[in-house]
This record gives structure tokens, C-alpha cells and sequence, in this order.
């Protein structure tokens, strides 16, 4: 029986790679190796995942040096040579093994304002926003993330500077600024403005290459740097 | 340093950067064509000393390099040491400040005929 040569790394943020065999199958994902490691080989392996199907996003994992879903990866895609390196996604601290703290990643979509700031109640009509027009398709372009972490793992300005917002934040801050029922567009350019924030990005486009969604939160980011520089022109943010 | 000051230069080494980008061209087309025609180190000094185009040309290229290297050399000194700090901002100013003295000191050579 042809077999996989897997490496998982164990431990926190220190610790090492353990090797493990794993049987060869047809249409074998990455997820199904980690699973049938902790189902058959080392039940102590911590791993997250829930819909297996690439609608959640929580089994992103580091799979040879590369972020992605594991769920969505093809075993065939990525280990032609018969081995596999899966580690936790990058610039998270590490609970246990393949699962990653991502608290540092959510409160920094808060410290954007990533959530929606609205003037009306339900007792007002719906806002008529047409599907045409330039604001609603910036938003459509980026509003499928889901937060799975790829983007931030895959971001080296993150790396550099821990207090980088990241990809997937902005892209989040930035479908808000162009939704044309938010209020709170100053201070969310506020927000996102500076060395923490959109204006740190390098353009380097690793989110943009790792979206599992095929967003390009580089366009978002790009978009809120003219934003923000418009704004501080106009004398809106001090 | 705060927010607003942040983007201001961000803007700033955009707008630098467009410049150069004109400038760069310009200058290396320049330099080409007179390396092509055989023009000595005299002759090309004849033509651009007491030419104001040129003095405006070199001196705006001058500030545009003033202004962008010292704001990206400023970023990478921050990622690659994690210094944030005032000294960071006087450093850069420092830059900014030898780069154009240095830079207007060979403009004015090239237009007044100074030592350069």
C-alpha cells in the first residue's frame, strides 16, 4: 500500500515535528490525514475543524509552508513526492499543535470597527441600494470572507509588525466604507489610518494569492489608503 | 507619531514617487543619449551650467529623492529593528536633510559650476 510520509508539528510555540505514516488514498485531503493521524496513530493530536466541506474555514492549517484550508486541499496537490508538512498557521499563538489562538485576530476586525454602524431602526423602510452601483460592488468583491486566518497567516507585514490589523480586518473595515447605510465611515478610517493599519501593507498580495474565497483584500487595502489620505486632505482625520 | 502624520507621509512618498518615476526617465535618457553621442564630461557641463530647465529638473529630482527615501528608510528601519521611537523620526529627518544638502550640492555644481 503506497503511504504518506506526514509530518505534524506538536507542542506550543515550542516544540517539534513528529513523524507518522499515513495510507495513500484516492481523493485523500489534508483533513483526512490529520484526522485518520488522530484517530489511528496519537488520539492526544489537537486539530480544528467542523464542516469538512469549506464553508467554516476552521481547519486552515500551514500545509508545506504554504496557508490553506486543509479540508479543500487535495493530497495529490500538494505532496507529489509523497510528504506532507502540517504545521499551525502562522503569526497566532499556538494552544496545542495544529490549533492556533485566534483572539489576536478577531479584536484586531473590532480595533477596524468591523462591525456595521447604522442610523435606522426596524421600524424604518429597507434601504434601496442599488446592485449596479459602484459602492455595492466593492462591497460584493470582498464581503465572502469568512475569517479563516489564511489571508493573516499568509501576510508577512504581520510578521513584521505584530500590531498590522492584516488583511482580513481591512477587507472587513473596507466593504463597511462603502456601504452606503453605515455611519460611522470617519471613524472607521480613522481606525484603519497608520502604521498599524492599511498604510503599512507592502502590496506584497500573499492574501490575495492565498484567498480560499479568491478575495483580494490587497484591492480592498489599496482602496482604503486613498480613502484615508482623501479624508486626512479634507481635514476629517486629526 | 500620530495618525494623521502617518498617512501625510504616506501621501507624501506617493506623490515623491510619481515624480521620480518621471524624473528617473528623464534623467536616464539624458544620460544615454549623451553617452551615445560622445559628448565629454566639458561639453555636457557646457550645456547645463547656467541652464535654469536643468537647475529646475535636477532640483526637483533632488527633493523628490529627499523626500521618498528617508520615509521607506524610516519604514524599513521600523519592521526589520521594531524601533518605533522618536529617534526613528529624527533619523529620518536627519536622512532627509544630508540627502538634500548632498544632492543640491551636486545641482548647484552642475548649473553654477562650483565644486561639485
Amino acid at each position: 500500500m503506497d503511504t504518506l510520509q506526514v509530518r505534524i508539528w506538536r507542542g506550543t510555540e515550542e516544540g517539534g515535528f513528529q513523524d507518522f505514516e499515513v495510507p495513500r488514498q484516492e481523493s485523500q485531503t489534508v483533513l483526512d490525514v490529520v484526522t485518520y493521524v488522530q484517530r489511528k496513530c496519537d488520539s492526544t493530536l489537537s486539530y480544528r475543524f467542523a464542516c469538512r466541506v469549506g464553508v467554516c474555514g476552521s481547519c486552515a492549517m500551514t500545509v508545506n509552508g504554504v496557508s490553506r484550508w486543509t479540508c479543500r486541499t487535495h493530497v495529490s496537490k500538494v505532496a507529489a513526492d509523497g510528504k506532507v508538512e502540517i504545521a499551525p498557521l502562522r503569526n497566532l499563538p499556538v494552544i496545542k499543535d495544529l490549533v492556533t489562538d485566534m483572539r489576536e485576530f478577531f479584536d484586531k476586525w473590532a480595533r477596524a470597527r468591523g462591525s456595521f454602524t447604522g442610523s435606522t431602526t426596524r421600524k424604518d423602510a429597507f434601504a434601496k441600494v442599488s446592485p449596479e452601483s459602484k459602492e455595492r460592488k466593492r462591497v460584493d468583491a470582498g464581503i465572502e470572507c469568512i475569517g479563516c486566518g489564511v489571508c493573516y497567516s499568509a501576510c508577512d507585514v504581520v510578521t513584521w509588525n505584530k500590531d498590522y490589523l492584516g488583511p482580513a480586518a481591512l477587507n472587513r473595515a473596507w466593504t463597511l466604507i462603502n456601504d452606503v447605510r453605515d455611519t460611522a465611515r470617519t471613524e472607521r478610517l480613522a481606525a484603519v489610518a497608520g502604521d498599524a493599519g492599511c498604510h503599512a501593507c507592502h502590496t506584497h498580495l500573499s492574501c490575495t494569492e492565498r484567498c480560499p474565497k479568491g478575495l483580494s483584500p490587497t484591492a480592498g487595502i489599496a482602496g482604503l489608503k486613498r480613502a484615508v489620505l482623501a479624508a486626512t486632505l479634507a481635514g476629517e482625520i486629526l | 507619531m500620530n495618525r494623521r502624520s502617518e498617512v501625510l507621509l504616506w501621501g507624501a512618498q506617493r506623490a515623491s514617487a510619481a515624480l521620480l518615476a518621471l524624473c528617473v526617465v528623464v534623467h536616464l535618457v539624458t544620460m544615454i543619449y549623451a553617452v551615445r553621442s560622445g559628448l565629454s564630461a566639458a561639453e555636457i557641463l557646457g550645456r547645463t551650467q547656467g541652464n535654469i530647465g536643468w537647475l529646475i529638473f535636477y532640483a526637483v529630482f533632488v527633493a523628490a529623492v529627499a523626500v521618498h527615501a528617508p520615509i521607506g528608510l524610516r519604514t524599513i528601519l521600523a519592521e526589520t529593528f521594531n524601533w518605533r521611537s522618536r529617534g526613528l523620526d529624527v533619523f529620518a529627518g536627519a536622512a532627509a536633510l544630508t540627502l538634500l544638502m548632498w544632492g543640491m550640492r551636486a545641482v548647484i555644481a552642475v548649473f553654477g559650476g562650483g565644486a561639485a
